[in-house]
């Protein structure tokens, strides 16, 4: 592995590229056996990084599968897949035809593992459900006031928001995602579609041509060590003519998928960023529903992309949705995204909202940053990928969820008639529907996504955040994008860290207990868990890596990066030196250390289903 | 009418505030239910709180499932039927809507049939152990179930009281905290976790017995058996068609959370230990 500093921008990326192509994760049956070294304590014992052919200790037990048939198959219950999942049905109905769509979600239950700001704006909505009122859509907040900031240490700058500007959310609403997903599964349900939440979805399928065939669920019943218990059951393979996959943000099918079907050759790495977000119930005095405040700037410097984000939401109880962004490029691996937003929630113009209030949930989310430079080819034989998985979020609206949504029902439509027609004669087995894509290219979103793509590389200067601004305000606000050029953005998100040792460890402040909270009591608050006896989800292809590469040169970064306290580096019981704890029990799926990892040595795979956080409208 | 040494059917109640199961073994041709009971209670880990009102915790978008306790239990029935000494698995759960999904696991672990007893609303609020184990006794003798398997206590109001008061009710004698349960001939052999060990005993059917932690380790509902659960009939019934009556004979006062931790002080001399004591009138 090379610590990428020691060359120039050109090769870094080149270095980058490799080593993503090196680490990329392929298909479950193809894994060479690595064993770690005897000094180093076993840490993975997943069967993607050890084949359980091989292990004697699955000999003899049953692997056989339980497969079952469907027209269209969904992987994700958020609103990508929600929505595409609702628009077949309704074309289904319309043309009267039947369809069966089976929706699944690692999840226990739609919106459990939904985590956004979130400011959503009806375009998609209304298209999908025009009678969304009526029906009861969680949408009670409607935006009144939009308040942008620049922080610094002490003060805050207020910097207008002009109609026109991304951040103006005239017309949008601010919403609980995890209430606004549930409500579509609602919809969704009444259609007929199938939903099968706290199922994942662990494999992808493959005809014998190649094509994609439909996914697994995972198998359930295996012990810590990799070892079958007693309760051992095979996941159940469902087939459909075409797949969608709607995972989020870096998806780990997705990521397979980008490998098999080369998707990413000629668009830009995506990049991200983590989201940290908390609800809190304040003072009545200081409520002001339908009010929406981002702020950038302290304490985050001016190379570091982030902001943060405050809504007053209006449903009962004075409760507002507080959270904090940092782009996952950031250069120093001191940086703890999480105590950054523990002390920005200490500036005056923040505790002054949350002073005498009471915090009732914490979790955490990648997001993407990439924007049109970064998607990927979205149509394959047999699959589609829809929403934040190929990453259709406006960086500086931060807004994802209309798009994400404008997406699923894109792919319906596109695949609709070629579902149903009897007569079609496929080159593959699982459908290819290149429509898909041309809709896509031809709709608002790529429209909205190319007018903003050169906003979030225009940070990339030396001026950083203020170039970034002058930026917007020149080539968006008064040009609308259409200027000629696309700029480009660093390379890979892992590729960005400088080592340890060239880097200042940045001071954070004890956390207060009030305002600000150590990291064990927020985990907790996420509603977090998984059942014990499983092997880590949070595999390892190399269990040396972490020590010999991650602490030597950049002095653990995962223990900081991660939002739920997964990584410890602890002494060795018996003799001296360090290794990695992973605890998999902690982790919220929030992605991040896939994408940060500087050694790309973690590949996050699905757990057994049902576990993980359990959101509560976030 | 030879009598079977077989236990014919096994019923479960899922049931949102304590575990039933009840089973009885039928001496003519007719069916032996042996019901078990699960309960449906909020996850463990998630961080309740409690209503602005104070007069119960906030339970919207709140994930519910099976106790685990009740789990244990209908693992328990269905290993009895896959050992052909029961005849028929019946689970049952007392509660609104929601609770079909869960009775919709106990069928995809392997229960025959489900019945849900709606209660809901304020009814639902109130519903205590009392009130299900006449639902439970109600139901027992009308489907003349020969056993009732239950989860020891719920989760989430620990009151270890339904499956009690059912044997009760119904006269029944009773295997409470079984850690292993065997049928013999038309007998019970239960063995029971009590403080002091373990006690075995041996009961007559009809009997009640409440599932404890040993008992099992219950199955997984994989997803091929929830699509074919969907099959399975669940029946609906009112608590009036059984001819019980849910209103509470209690009223609940106040909830609060429990009392925030006090940080603790550290002395640096037994003298100084002694005086903080002495200060807070300990000593």
């Amino acid at each position: 592995m090379f610590p990428a500093c020691r060359y120039s921008l050109q090769a870094r990326r080149c270095v980058g590229a490799l080593k993503a192509v090196q680490a990329e994760h392929v298909a479950p049956q193809v894994y060479s056996t690595r064993s770690s070294s005897s000094t180093v304590p076993r840490i993975t014992t997943h069967y993607t990084v050890y084949t359980r052919n091989k292990d004697p200790r699955w000999e003899g037990v049953e692997m056989e599968r339980f497969a079952d048939e469907a027209d269209v198959v969904i992987v994700g219950g958020g609103p990508a897949g929600l929505s595409a999942a609702i628009r077949l049905k309704q074309l289904a109905n319309q043309h009267e035809k039947e369809l069966r769509v089976c929706v699944v979600e690692k999840a226990s239950q739609l919106g459990a593992h939904t985590l956004s700001g979130a400011c959503l704006e009806p375009s998609a909505l209304s298209e999908l459900i025009p009678d969304w009122k009526e029906r009861g859509a969680p949408l009670n907040t409607p935006v009144t006031e939009d308040k942008f900031s620049i922080l610094t240490e002490k003060y805050r700058i207020p910097v207008p928001i002009l109609p026109g500007l991304p951040m103006n959310n005239h017309g949008n609403y601010l919403v609980r995602l995890g209430h606004f997903v549930r409500w579509l599964g609602e919809q969704a349900e009444e259609l007929g579609v199938e939903l099968y939440p706290g199922y994942a979805a662990a494999e992808v399928l493959f005809h014998e041509d190649g094509s994609v065939k439909g996914i697994a669920t995972n198998d359930v019943g295996i012990a810590k060590d990799g070892s079958p218990k007693d309760v051992f059951e095979r996941g159940m393979e469902l087939h459909a003519k075409v797949t969608l996959f709607g995972e989020g943000c870096h998806g780990h099918l997705a990521k397979q998928l980008y490998k098999q079907f080369n998707l990413r050759e000629n668009c830009e790495p995506q990049t991200y960023a983590i989201g940290l977000k908390e609800l809190w119930v304040i003072d009545e005095k200081k409520w002001r529903p339908g009010r929406a405040e981002h702020s950038v700037g302290w304490p985050l410097n001016r190379n570091t992309y982030g902001g943060s984000f405050l809504y007053h939401l209006n449903e009962g109880e004075p409760l507002v949705a507080v959270g904090f962004v940092v782009g996952l490029d950031y250069t120093n691996p001191y940086l703890s995204p999480f105590r950054e937003f523990q002390r920005w929630k200490h500036h005056p113009s923040v505790m002054s909202t949350l002073e005498g209030g009471n915090r009732i949930a914490y979790g955490a989310r990648a997001l993407n940053e990439g924007g049109s430079q970064s998607i990927p080819k979205v149509t394959f034989p047999g699959g589609m990928l829809i929403g934040c998985s190929p990453g259709f979020m406006n960086v500086p609206k931060i807004k994802g969820t209309h798009t994400a949504m404008k997406s699923g029902m894109l792919a319906a439509e596109s695949a609709f008639s070629k579902i149903t027609d009897e007569n079609l004669q496929s080159e593959t087995a699982g459908l290819y529907i290149p429509e898909y894509e041309e809709a896509f290219k031809k709709s608002w979103i790529w429209k909205e996504l190319y007018s903003v793509r050169n906003i979030r590389p225009s940070f990339h200067s030396y001026f950083g955040l203020y170039g970034g601004m002058v930026y917007t305000g020149i080539f968006y606000w008064i040009l609308r994008g259409k200027e000629p050029w696309t700029l480009k953005h660093n390379g890979l998100d892992s590729a960005q860290l400088k080592p340890a040792k060239d880097c200042t460890p940045i001071e954070y402040p004890k956390p207060d207990g009030k305002i600000s909270f150590d990291l064990l009591s927020s985990v907790a608050l996420s509603g977090t868990n998984h059942e014990h006896d499983q092997p880590p989800h949070l595999t390892l292809k190399d269990d040396s890596v972490p020590v010999a590469h991650n602490l030597a040169i950049y002095d653990g970064p995962e223990q900081r990066f991660c939002p739920a306290g997964v990584y410890e580096y602890v002494p060795l019981e018996t003799s001296d030196g360090m290794r990695l704890q992973i605890n998999a029990q902690n982790c919220v799926h929030c992605k991040t250390c896939d994408i940060k990892d500087p050694s790309q040595n973690i590949n996050w795979v699905v757990p057994e289903g049902s576990g993980g956080p359990a959101y509560n409208g976030m | 009418m030879h009598r079977s040494s077989e236990v014919k059917h096994v019923a479960s109640y899922l049931n949102t505030r304590g575990c039933e199961c009840f089973g009885q073994p039928c001496e003519s041709h007719c069916p032996v239910l042996t019901d078990r009971t699960i309960h449906v209670q909020l996850k463990t880990f998630i961080k309740i709180r409690v209503k602005p009102d104070r007069t119960g915790v906030v339970t919207d978008g709140v994930k519910h499932s099976m106790n685990p306790f009740c789990e244990i239990a209908v693992e328990e029935a269905i290993k009895l039927k896959e050992k052909k000494l029961v005849k028929e698995v019946v689970a049952v759960s007392c509660g609104p809507q929601q609770v079909q999904e869960t009775i919709r696991t106990a069928l995809a672990m392997g229960a025959d049939r489900g019945i849900h007893v709606e209660v809901s609303g304020k009814d639902y609020e109130t519903l205590g152990p009392l009130q299900v184990s006449k639902i439970f006794a109600a139901l027992a003798k009308k489907e003349q179930a020969d056993l009732i398997i239950l989860g020891k206590q719920a989760i989430d109001d620990d009151c270890n009281q339904t499956g009690q008061i059912t044997a009760a009710l119904l006269d029944w004698p009773q295997g409470t905290f079984a850690s292993e349960m065997t049928l013999e001939a038309d007998k019970l052999k239960v063995v029971r976790e009590v403080d002091g060990g373990l006690e075995t005993i041996k009961i007559n059917l009809p009997a009640v017995v409440t599932a404890d932690l040993r008992l099992n380790t219950p199955r997984y509902a994989t997803l091929p058996n929830i699509m074919k659960a969907k099959k399975k009939k669940i029946a609906n019934v009112k608590p009036a068609d059984l001819g019980v009556d849910v209103c509470s004979r209690l009223e609940v006062l106040k909830v609060d959370e429990p009392p925030q931790r006090q940080a603790g002080v550290k002395v640096e001399t037994v003298d100084d230990l002694v005086g903080k004591l002495k200060e807070a009138g300990r000593v």
